[in-house]
């Protein structure tokens, strides 16, 4: 019997977000789409911008620029049509983009304890080290606004 | 030789809508639920001025027998910018009259694609869904999501309120007499 010794490569899509580049589980993008007008309506949603036309689907616009850079980003290249998690249920996200995107095999370190809850684990490429997003964590959903109540809840720290 | 049956294409569900503007943004509501369309003008009469703490968006109140409606201004309800609303929409099986910029047209809608879950805040109590016309998306609202049940309880307490203000008003000018 032989062992391998092979890293266990998997796919990821690497995205550019101003000067950085994230990567993200190449089984949770659906497409990359060049950017298409936005519909805009009321909502409380922080993140949201609004929602695009795809394919016959209505598929909600989130920015996620902001939580990982610290500043909005105004411009963009693409949509990344990101597939996010709701418990059983499955929905199409578009993150907006500002570079191109690369696909790419690589071994992937799983994130620890210390690390941000965006963080799904790291990677190396090209001599960077690049972040794994974890999309749930970025997205918005229900598990957010339950976090947001519990966290309202909570009696205050006292010194 | 027996030719196959053709299949009858089911007719595809359908809605009549109303399209609307609030504050320039354009919503829809199913035909269904509206049950008188009036002018905002014609309520001057009729309403009387309500103000319940911390809900700025109902002012107005129109009495109908035993039965109260609350208006609520549609711009302040989306949190769009402030508008004179033209219209009302009384909303059937509700206590809500809405206050609107005006009509748009009435149309017919074909799907109804649920809310997507990212939104995750007060609009999922505010729309029934979002549906696709003429290449524009356009949020259906949901007729019972202008007041809410614990909304309702201070307008009533408010209401309840005034009516106590005013009957004891009366019976000072009624003594004075």
């Amino acid at each position: 019997m032989t062992v391998s010794t092979e890293p266990e490569l998997q796919s990821f899509v690497l995205l550019r977000l101003g000067e950085r580049r994230f990567a993200v589980s190449a089984n949770q993008i659906a497409e990359l789409v060049a950017p298409s007008r936005v519909f805009r309506f009321p909502h409380r949603t922080p993140k949201l911008e609004g929602v695009i036309l795809r394919r016959g689907r209505i598929v909600p616009v989130c920015d996620v620029s902001e939580m990982l850079l610290g500043k909005r980003l105004t411009s963009r290249r693409f949509y990344l049509i990101a597939v996010r998690n709701y418990g059983a249920q499955r929905e199409w996200v578009a993150v907006p983009v500002t570079g191109e995107c690369e696909l790419i095999k690589a071994e992937m370190m799983a994130a620890v304890e210390s690390d941000a809850p965006h963080v799904a684990g790291w990677l190396s490429h090209d001599g960077d080290v690049i972040e794994v997003l974890n999309l749930d964590a970025i997205t918005p959903g229900p598990e957010h606004v339950l976090a947001e109540a519990a966290a309202l809840q909570r009696p205050e720290a006292r010194p | 030789m027996r030719l196959a049956t053709p299949v009858k294409a089911s007719p595809a569900k359908t809605e009549q809508i109303i399209l609307f503007r609030v504050s320039g943004q354009l919503f829809a509501i199913s035909s269904a639920s509206v049950q008188e369309v009036r002018s905002a003008d014609s309520m001057s009469g009729g309403a009387t001025e309500i103000s319940a703490p911390g809900l700025r968006k109902v002012r107005h109140v129109l009495r109908r027998g035993d039965r109260s409606l609350f208006i609520v201004n549609g711009a302040m309800h989306f949190g769009l910018h402030a508008a004179e609303g033209a219209q009302l929409f009384v909303l059937r099986k509700t206590r809500t009259a809405l206050l609107i910029d005006g009509i748009e047209k009435m149309t017919t809608m074909t799907r109804l694609q649920a809310l997507p879950l990212s939104f995750c805040h007060e609009e999922r109590q505010w729309y029934r869904g979002l549906t696709a016309l003429d290449q524009t998306v356009v949020p259906v609202v949901h007729p019972e999501g202008f007041l809410s049940p614990e909304e309702l309880a201070l307008l009533d307490a408010a209401l309840l309120e005034a009516d106590k203000t005013a009957s004891e008003n009366l019976e000072r000018t009624s003594a004075a007499q």
